[in-house]
């Protein structure tokens, strides 16, 4: 017992390890940039300024880039949550040709890179007409074989004598999906929605190629691009910047947590 | 296994009252499809079809200027296959990228596993608070925590080299050093991703019954041993999927040296992702997608070769 303190110092450490570059990013995102260039760095703001958040939203276009990611993570959640849900249950549940061929396909594409088609689909979406748009941005992503294999494992878990009594009382095949299957899966849909809206708030490859004019950047397509243009050397702006990519995940994921984890825990180890 | 699967559903299926087994298969079907329908669209379109288109640009010689014109191009047979890999930049972003993965994996899996046994053995009280905290900077946007980082790494001022100061050492610029510029972005990817790996090494460590440990104990093994031979071999399974799924992820390391270091010092921490980002910013399409697809190919062979030495024993 009495041996088991230097292991909560190690703990202790650790969440210091984890925790401090985001107090960094908390702190100095309130400092002046003459404080921010002072060596050594100071902890606390000596003369806490609200300027840098001042800029981020009235000089840089934030709430728009906030907006653009909201609206983005929002639409490609929806889509997951339909579509994914409405495979995932014929793939467990429903005899159809070509159930397995389909399923091996799901799964053979969970391994592909974005890097591998983000070139083809650039030519594809540019084609469509699509480049810089709203729809350009979140087709895509409407689907994703994680969300399928997650809520087929969700679905097989679920009674067959369900769909047997639907069936028995005259409910049509839709039917007994929506209303009797779908409201069962709710915590896996929590799982896979709240998974679907981090992927896609932190997405950035594909945001960055199609979104070719400033109205259109997504939250992390504009600090990127912030940090490495003419901003480079705007350090307040940046952490400011960084504060709001940040902290709204970091608050949902705690308002959710127990379903991220479960989600990892449902789809790593079956 | 398609004949095993649709008999079990079968054998299942027989609980329903017999009668109209015909139409109900036919409804069953179409109804399947219906719900199948937007899927297959959205893949066909999106996944499978660019999965293709890339496999067949990068045997054209395609360019920016044909991007309205795609099948008005030239076949260049493997001549971006050839370009690609006799490319010196390409030969040193190939060289960081296994730098990155092969010094970054390991790693993060050890401090995954030290975190997990930590808090499996170790750490009853306020465990949940711990293993969230640990947790969180998975969650956060990479580039987000780049730029935080960069402070972070910053050779005068930053919160690393002022930590360093304390105990006397004289930290270097991290990111300008051609040396230093890699570790840190490893160390960087540690200190974001070893909490994925964590939570499925916690779910691993707490599927391994309380018996294996105390049947080690009783036999006179010590915490080290019961650990080394005991619990690591039972934990197979768990090392290989983080070895994959974070293999998988580092070899497209991308966003790290975008925002921290644009490749540089002199090349040393540019990627293969980031080389293939950039050509396709040249325009050089076909190029892009053949150093894409030799991407591809390291990933599915790293994967392999993972399995085949985790497996067996």
């Amino acid at each position: 017992m009495r041996r088991t303190w230097w292991i909560y110092l190690i703990g202790v450490l650790g969440l210091v390890a984890v925790a401090a570059p985001f107090l960094w990013m908390v702190l100095g995102s309130f400092k002046t940039q003459g404080e921010l260039l002072r060596v050594p760095p100071t902890w606390w703001p000596d003369q806490p300024t609200s300027q840098n958040y001042d800029d981020l939203f009235n000089k840089a276009n934030f709430p728009r880039y906030f907006l653009n990611s909201m609206l983005v993570a929002l639409a490609v959640t929806a889509g997951n949550l339909t579509f994914c849900s409405m495979i995932g249950y014929a793939l467990a549940k429903l005899r159809f040709k070509g159930r397995n061929a389909l399923f091996v396909l799901v799964m053979a594409t969970l391994m592909i890179p974005g890097m591998v088609t983000f070139v083809p689909l650039f030519v594809l979406v540019t084609n469509a007409g699509l480049a810089n748009s709203y729809p350009g941005l979140i087709l895509p992503f409407l689907v994703s074989p994680f969300g399928v294999f997650l809520m087929r494992q969700f679905f097989l878990g679920l009674p067959d004598d369900l769909i047997d009594a639907g069936r028995v009382d005259g409910t049509t095949e839709l039917g007994i999906f929506a209303r009797i299957m779908l409201p069962l899966t709710r915590p896996a849909l929590a799982t896979l929605g709240i998974l679907t809206f981090l992927g896609s708030w932190n997405n950035f490859l594909w945001p960055l190629v199609i979104a070719q004019t400033e109205d259109k950047y997504t939250l992390p397509v504009a600090l990127a691009l912030y940090s490495t243009g003419q901003n480079a050397q705007n350090y307040g702006l940046l952490m400011a910047g960084a504060v709001v990519v940040v902290v709204p995940v970091l608050v949902m994921f705690l308002a959710f947590q127990r379903h991220v984890t479960r989600g990892i825990a449902i789809t790593g180890l079956k | 296994m398609t004949v095993v699967t649709d008999k079990q559903s079968h054998a299942v299926r027989r609980k329903s009252p017999p009668g109209r087994p015909r139409r109900r298969v036919t409804r069953e079907a179409a109804a399947a499809w219906i719900l199948v329908l937007p899927f297959v669209v959205l893949f066909l379109a999106f996944t499978a079809g660019p999965v293709l288109g890339s496999f067949g640009m990068s045997f054209t010689d395609i360019k920016q200027r044909d991007l309205r014109t795609p099948f008005s191009v030239n076949g260049v047979g493997f001549g971006n296959y050839v370009k690609a890999l006799s490319d010196e930049t390409f030969r040193k972003a190939a060289f960081n990228t296994a730098y990155f993965v092969i010094v970054g994996v390991p790693l993060t899996l050890v401090v995954a596993l030290g975190a997990a046994v930590l808090l499996d053995r170790g750490i009853k009280r306020f465990q949940a608070l711990f293993k969230v905290a640990y947790y969180l900077p998975v969650v956060t946007s990479i580039v987000a925590i780049a730029v935080i980082w960069r402070f972070v790494l910053s050779p005068d001022n930053g919160l690393l080299n002022t930590a360093l100061g304390w105990v006397g050492i004289d930290g270097p610029n991290w990111l300008a050093s051609k040396t230093w510029a890699m570790p840190s972005l490893i160390a960087m990817a540690v200190w974001r991703n070893f909490g994925s790996a964590m939570i499925i090494f916690l779910a691993g460590l707490q599927g391994i019954p309380q018996s294996v440990e105390e049947a080690g104990q009783i036999d006179g093994a010590g915490p080290w041993q019961r650990f080394r031979y005991l619990i690591l071999p039972l934990l197979r399974l768990t090392i290989l999927f983080n070895c994959v799924t974070m293999g998988i992820g580092y070899l497209q390391f991308f966003e790290e040296p975008f925002v921290m270091t644009k490749g540089g010092p002199l090349d040393s921490t540019l990627s293969v992702s980031m080389y293939t980002y950039n050509q396709f910013g040249f325009g050089n399409y076909g190029l892009a997608t053949s150093m894409a697809y030799i991407l591809f190919v390291v990933i599915a062979v790293v994967t392999f070769i993972q399995f085949r030495l985790l497996r067996e024993k």
